[in-house]
């Protein structure tokens, strides 16, 4: 692991995660999806350490194209489950920078997530994983995993993104 | 007061041939009924032998509010036992899988059972001597249940003493089974991948009837499968498209292509939809997996097999199975509206990976608690949960394509976007519910039954 030394990084990186969160908050959806790398992945496993998205089950594990079809979809107006529509807040601990490579940093950051519909809340916590990457001058998410504490439980519908 | 549990012929008033009375939806009393006739006396499905590969492997499933397991034994049989102790009541297992060894040990008392459920050791069981235990049920070990049916590695159990066998039951369609197994070049299935969990609250007949419901997936699924559609139009013909693009965009084919589709009933409300093609027949072909299927099954086997993809299967009233994609779902009912839905994916033996991915990407993109498709269909399943609330009109549609000598067929295929599937459904329930009110005179080439 090679933290970075410069805080101006450190700091730049951070922002990253919160401003991420923020704009799911505020339903800023393509903003958020111009946050992906060309190659970026959203995961969230199915079970605790989860190594592979391909071999077994996952709650989610999408590529920009999926991630733009779900964006894409909460804009129709027959996006029935959405009706009324729901909104989300985070609530993150300072995201700790957990390793650094050739290609960029790996931030662990834990999270409440809280999303609401109507009369009905649903409460998640976990710990959020960002891959962040440079690409064109901007920081990217090339991953984006969310281990939630209660991936193996029995869940309702979960309509947004964490 | 009580008003279906001491009256049959109110219970099965709630049936007619082309409608259904809201409380078989929404009625605590009448789910509690169910749980206690239709979910005892039929076959619902417990688990798969893959899962228990191993002596002392078990699962733990809940059947008909029941507390099973399942466990592999020494000699390599399948027991489903009742999960709890002889003695006190507790349960012996509480984690969803695991292995137990050569005996179950009461975390209680350490009263210990053979995976036969027979008693095994008591301790300190001098103070037993002189009373009479052993005469009494605490004495006799763990009940076992008694009928248990294992077909292709998917087991299945009857709780109730009296009921049909499983041979008469199941039928004919055991052929979906049949061509989901063949799939594989060695012929076997194994649970791989997981289990994704994903709680419903709705009535467990709504998903059961959805499986086979074909006038649903354009309307409701306009803004997930269409969206997907819209996203990939204007691109070049020969563009290779991506599996989801692939998986997504047949769910909003127009009505002639799911009444092309037919749906074959079978007595007892088991059913399919794609006699004739389903939305998986055209996925890419994957030539390396053909032609390992081409040397286990020769030529003309294989194609039959591949060429059969059917849509969903429903073995009524636990367990839908997808054979051209090797994934399954089994319901479990937990009250009028609430109901588990467990999504499970299958490695065919003997297959390259691809086909696990393709399977595991299916059943992600469809019945994830995440899944843009399941919210479509939960929030339909839920609006009539809260719809069916209104007064005025206690009855439920399932007039589509109605004809009044559909009752006495055993096996019937008809146009893919009748609601005969729906109607066979409630047949079954009626005999199974109220068999003092309901004499079915199914036609056979034998004669009547």
């Amino acid at each position: 692991m090679i933290p970075p030394t410069d805080s101006a990084v450190r700091e730049a990186l951070i922002d990253f995660v919160y401003r991420e969160a923020r704009l799911l908050d505020e339903r800023r959806f393509d903003a958020w999806h111009d946050l992906f790398a060309d190659d970026g992945l959203y995961w969230i496993p199915l079970v605790h350490d989860q190594q592979d998205g391909l071999n077994h089950a996952s709650l989610m594990y999408e590529d920009r194209l999926l991630l733009k079809l779900r964006i894409e979809r909460l804009k129709e107006p027959r996006a029935f489950s959405q009706q009324p529509e729901s909104r989300c807040q985070h609530v993150l601990q300072r995201p700790e920078i957990e390793a650094a490579d050739g290609e960029g940093y790996r931030l662990r950051t834990p999270f409440f997530y809280a999303e609401a519909r109507g009369d009905e809340q649903l409460v998640f916590t976990g710990v959020v994983r960002h891959h962040l990457v440079g690409e064109s001058g901007a920081w990217r998410m090339r991953e984006k995993r969310i281990d939630l504490l209660n991936c193996d439980a029995a869940l309702p519908s979960v309509q947004l993104f964490m | 007061m009580p008003r279906y549990r001491d009256d049959d012929s109110a219970l099965a008033a709630l049936i007619e041939p082309d409608q259904v009375h809201r409380d078989v939806y929404l009625d605590q009393e009448v789910f509690d009924l169910e749980m206690e006739r239709l979910w005892r006396r039929t076959w619902i499905y417990a688990g798969h032998t893959s899962q228990v590969p191993s002596a002392g492997d078990y699962v733990s499933v809940d059947i008909a509010g029941e507390p099973l397991v399942m466990v592999r034994e020494s000699n390599g049989s399948i027991r489903v036992l009742k999960n709890r102790c002889a003695h006190k009541g507790a349960k012996l297992v509480s984690a969803p899988q695991g292995n137990t060894g050569k005996f179950f040990r009461c975390p209680y008392h350490a009263w210990t059972f053979r995976t036969d459920g027979k008693l095994l050791a008591i301790p300190l069981k001098t103070g037993y001597e002189g009373t009479r235990l052993s005469d009494c049920p605490s004495g006799q070990g763990l009940q076992a249940v008694a009928n248990v049916a294992t077909y292709r590695g998917f087991v299945f159990v009857r709780l109730a003493d009296e009921g049909p066998s499983f041979e008469d039951y199941f039928g004919d369609s055991l052929s979906s089974i049949d061509n989901m197994a063949d799939r594989s070049p060695e012929g076997e299935l194994e649970i791989a991948g997981g289990c994704l969990r994903y709680m419903h609250n709705c009535n467990w007949k709504m998903f059961v009837e959805n499986l086979n419901d074909t006038m649903h997936p354009m309307v409701a699924h306009e803004s997930s499968a269409g969206t997907a559609k819209k996203l990939w139009q204007g691109k070049p013909a020969d563009e290779p498209k991506p599996m989801a693009i692939e998986q997504f965009i047949p769910f909003v084919s127009d009505y002639a292509f799911f009444d092309g589709m037919g749906v074959r009933v079978f007595e007892n409300g088991h059913s399919y939809t794609g006699v004739n093609f389903s939305i998986h027949s055209s996925y890419s072909a994957m030539p390396e997996y053909e032609q390992k299927l081409v040397e286990a099954l020769g030529e003309e086997k294989a194609k039959s097999v591949l060429r059969t993809a059917r849509h969903n299967t429903i073995y009524y009233p636990s367990l839908t199975i997808k054979g051209a994609i090797q994934a399954i779902r089994v319901v479990r009912p937990i009250g009028p509206d609430k109901t588990l839905i467990e999504s499970w994916t299958f490695r065919l033996k003997g297959a390259p990976d691809a086909l696990l991915q393709r399977t595991l990407t299916y059943s992600r993109l469809i019945n994830s608690p995440m899944s843009v498709v399941g919210h479509d269909d939960l929030h339909a399943y839920r609006g009539i949960q809260e719809g069916l609330k209104a007064t005025g009109n206690d009855w439920v549609s399932l007039h589509r394509d109605y004809r009044a000598d559909e009752a006495g067929e055993r096996d019937r295929t008809v146009n893919g976007t009748s609601e005969i599937s729906m109607r066979n459904q409630f047949r079954a329930w009626a005999r199974y519910m109220t068999p003092q009110y309901v004499t079915p005179q199914y036609v056979t080439p034998q004669g009547t039954k």
